[in-house]
């Protein structure tokens, strides 16, 4: 038998110098770009000496407000790639007609909207979103951390290691050709036998790994860890959002994990699931995968929805309208999510009862989510209300959101979604509410929660043309999709031959152009903001007037969060201190009871990575160690028992004797 | 910008009549590992979940290949089983002796549970194997698939549950009953219950109505 072990197999798997594609122009120049840019990067890390201050103060931290900033680099960086794919999309689209195949060949073409979705749902709003959720929770809650630091450290670094696998595709072989959710059978071994799918199934197993230990870490934080008198319903209403979003998380995220594991193995072993043939239904993948993918859109949207509910009372200056109604429409919502998943292939022909009830399902969230819009339209009536960056993305919110959301209850009516179903319609629609509600959601958080996180507000004037680009561009550049998809137009195309439909996607392609100038707008904003920060710093703490306890202490926070844990007695328990002449502890300090930070988490995402590397190609050699080193690094780590320290009381002494030379200087 | 944050004359006791707002002592949160656990148990009983509706999918799906009644062995099944409960009881009888703070006699009775352990996985590698040597492997059916997916996804558990289960020995002989090791004990406890809940369940949905007609 070891006569036929092929030893270069074994260890070199499928993987040949042939998956290094220097024969495509494009992927060889962004290749170059990358590795001098990376090089250059390095060097300048070397240079300066940071390597070290980098592993002991952020990659081994188990800071959750550390950990909150590094999703959202992970998260800004990831947003780069994915725009870059959308403006090659665009600008294939705009100028493959008749006689011009355009710049891109198609499989090319195929990989990069594949590509463009997988990066932008799970890679860019994913860590977005659980960046903001990581960083603002406990603090508003009144907490000194996530209930299980460790594992929120290992959940990072789990979804960057899936990250690194998606980025990777781009040099080392190829990414998926089957659209963002790989759909079998194309999906299948007989349609796809390269190694694509196999990244897509291993990045997302890797990243999906972490997000749902981070759901129930966050979870876990929000029940047990509420400081006292915060009752369930005087938690801040991103609290609230947050938590029935890591619900979902918990329970969508493993249909995932098993309907990806399945389609494994069929391309691996060679069971028959999802095949055409030995009884294998492929339909059952639609239907599990949508299972996860349904309630997915809502893990994205309700934290956001919780942003605007704080920007908007803060810069209305009054406590929120209808706070139970928004908390029992998140629940609906929560709810209802898991009972719509069929509206994505109405056109799978389950017959009309089936249809009727996932339509009418569908139209039913509307409900609920009508019911924010007005509760916030009803909090900015009579407010006082100031026209800050995050107040203004709240705005452009609601404008775009409304619009996504009627387009979507038109999707909902199953007659009108079997005209519509993949047509640019729906690419507009789903882009309306993604970048309406979470994208613009996003910054709104990132502006307001910044001088949190880093001690100074960002530029409003770059913020404001930020904001402004990207309004004007995602209206110029998905109005057009509406119209192409009411004339018939489906998605995925990389060449067209009606030449009357050019101009559509000329304008489409002018407003990606102005969504570009809004990125850029965001980068300078950080730059120009890190150069004036003397003049943008934040002393109080509470540079917006706010509302919630993440306020209360300073900016940035100490390592503690707070040196005494609050006691809350309503909501908006900073306005209410405030009010009520709170007055600052300036002694009876205590030490503090803290985690240690750890090297395991980056170490293990690193051996999955491996791990997921090695299955991708083959090798498995490589696999099995990779295999057996995790389980020996999971154990080694159990037997360390030491994993807290106190943060001594004179050490709390100093940084709060600071905080109070710093308020009284700047009164 | 706002004021109040200042230090005021009126110190740390603040104005008569304000309540606290702080608490002054240590405060400590209640633990979540046990809550943690049971949220992680949940999102595994979801996958599953999924394995058992693909295999009520295609469970009938045998693509002119065996049945359930062609191939399934249930006195082996049954015995099979009966090793998976008992080695719950006898979880049961080690947390019963962690209680009592005993610990050699808890030491006893996890290793009880790990043979039994170790038994039901030999036995289910076993049946399997002798599916494959009758060609009944994965491959042969949708049925087949399911069947092997779900079954060997217990059994993957049941495996790490024992490679847990000894680890576990290894650092309650080390450091005794502690209360981390308590904790961690608990946790176990709730996994092994929770795959012999499921067992159950595979064994009546995927045996049991396997071999009717």
């Amino acid at each position: 038998m070891f006569d036929h072990l092929d030893l270069t197999k074994l260890i070199f798997g499928r993987l040949t110098w042939e998956a290094i594609p220097y024969h495509e122009p494009i992927l060889l120049a962004t290749f170059i770009a990358v590795a001098l840019g990376g090089l250059a990067l390095v060097g300048a890390l070397t240079y300066f000496r940071v390597w070290g201050y980098l592993w002991r103060e952020w990659f081994t931290s188990i800071d959750h407000k550390k950990i909150g900033i590094m999703y959202i680099v992970l998260g800004l960086v990831m947003l780069l790639r994915g725009f870059a794919d959308a403006l090659m999309m665009r600008l294939q689209q705009a100028i493959a007609f008749g006689d011009s195949t355009g710049f891109l060949p198609p499989h090319h073409y195929d990989q990069i909207f594949t590509a463009h979705g997988v990066i932008m749902i799970f890679f860019v709003a994913m860590p977005l979103v659980t960046g903001l959720m990581n960083f603002v929770v406990p603090l508003q809650i009144g907490a000194r951390d996530v209930a299980f630091p460790f594992l929120n450290n290992f959940s990072f670094w789990m979804t960057a290691s899936g990250a690194a696998l998606v980025m990777m595709s781009l040099f080392v072989g190829e990414f998926a050709r089957t659209g963002w959710l790989a759909y079998p059978p194309l999906s299948g071994i007989l349609y796809s036998p390269d190694v694509g799918v196999d990244y897509y199934i291993w990045s997302l197993q890797i990243a999906g790994i972490g997000t749902l230990l981070s759901g129930i870490n966050l979870i876990a934080t929000i029940v047990k860890m509420r400081a006292p008198g915060m009752k369930l319903m005087r938690m801040p209403v991103f609290t609230w959002t947050s938590l029935c979003t890591n619900i979902l998380i918990v329970a969508a995220f493993p249909v995932l994990t098993a309907v990806l594991a399945l389609l494994s193995l069929d391309r691996y072993a060679g069971t028959n699931f999802f095949t055409n043939d030995f009884g294998g239904n492929p339909m059952m993948y639609v239907n599990l995968i949508w299972i996860w993918g349904h309630p997915e859109v809502y893990i994205l949207i309700l934290p956001l929805f919780g942003v605007f509910s704080e920007v908007v009372s803060t810069f209305s200056r009054k406590r929120l309208f209808g706070y139970a109604s928004m908390v029992y429409a998140t629940l609906v919502i929560t709810i209802l999510s898991y009972l719509v998943w069929l509206h994505h292939f109405f056109t799978m022909g389950s017959g009309a009862s089936v249809n009727s009830f996932f339509g009418i399902t569908t139209m039913i969230i509307s409900i609920p989510t009508g019911a924010k819009i007005f509760n916030w339209l009803f909090t900015m009536y009579r407010g006082r209300i100031r026209f800050e960056v995050p107040m203004l993305w709240t705005i452009g919110f609601m404008i775009t959101f409304v619009i996504g959301g009627m387009t979507g209850v038109l999707l909902a009516v199953p007659p009108a979604d079997f005209v519509l179903h993949n047509s640019l319609f729906l690419i507009a629609h789903f882009h309306n509410v993604i970048i309406g509600g979470v994208v613009f959601g996003i910054f709104a958080g990132i502006t307001y929660w910044f001088p949190k996180a880093f001690g100074y507000k960002l530029d409003p004037f770059w913020g404001k043309c930020s904001f402004w680009f990207w309004l004007t561009g995602f209206w110029f550049a998905f109005m057009p999709l509406y119209v192409l998809g009411l004339m018939g137009v489906t998605r995925r195309m990389s060449h067209f031959e009606d030449p009357s439909l050019q101009i559509w996607f000329q304008i489409a392609a002018f407003g990606a152009f102005l969504v570009a100038l809004g990125i850029l707008c965001f980068i300078i904003q950080l730059v120009v903001s890190f150069m004036r920060r003397e003049s943008l710093r934040d002393t109080t703490g509470d540079p917006w007037d706010a509302r919630t306890l993440e306020w209360s202490t300073s900016s940035p926070p100490p390592a503690y969060n707070f040196a005494f844990t609050p006691r809350v007695h309503d909501n908006d328990a900073w306005w209410d201190m405030k009010q009520r002449g709170y007055v600052r502890p300036q002694a009876g300090f205590l030490p503090i009871h803290m985690p240690k930070n750890t090297g395991a988490g980056i170490v293990l995402a690193g051996l999955s990575a491996a791990l997921g590397f090695a299955l991708i190609w083959q090798m498995w050699a490589l696999a099995a160690i990779a295999f057996v080193v995790i389980l020996v690094v999971t154990i080694g780590h159990t037997f360390n028992y030491k994993r807290d320290y106190y943060i001594p009381a004179d050490q709390v002494i100093r940084t709060e004797a600071d905080r109070t030379r710093l308020l009284a200087s700047h009164v | 910008m706002s004021d109040i944050t200042a230090p005021s004359p009126l110190g740390a006791a603040g104005a008569p009549g304000t309540p606290h707002f702080y608490e002054t002592k240590e405060h400590h949160v209640e633990n979540g590992t046990l809550l943690g656990f049971w949220l992680y148990l949940m999102s595994d009983c979801l996958i599953f979940a999924c394995l058992f509706a693909v295999y009520a999918v295609q469970g009938r799906s045998y693509a002119a290949g065996p049945s359930g009644a062609d191939l399934f062995d249930l006195p082996l099944v049954a015995l099979n089983t009966s090793m998976l409960l008992l080695s719950s009881i006898t979880y049961g009888f080690a947390m019963l002796e962690m209680q009592r703070k005993r610990l050699r006699p808890t030491l006893a009775w996890l290793a009880v549970t790990g043979l039994l352990g170790a038994a039901f996985i030999g036995l289910e590698l076993y049946e399997f194997a002798h599916l494959l040597h009758e060609g009944a492997g994965p491959q042969r059916s949708a049925f087949l698939s399911s069947f092997f997916t779900l079954v060997g996804t217990h059994g993957l558990h049941v495996t790490f549950g024992i490679i847990w289960l000894v680890t576990l020995m290894v650092q309650v002989s080390r450091h005794g009953l502690i209360a981390e090791n308590r904790r961690r004990l608990m946790c176990l406890s709730m996994f092994w219950h929770f795959l012999d809940v499921v067992w159950i369940g595979v064994f009546t949905f995927v045996y049991l109505m396997g071999v009717l007609p």
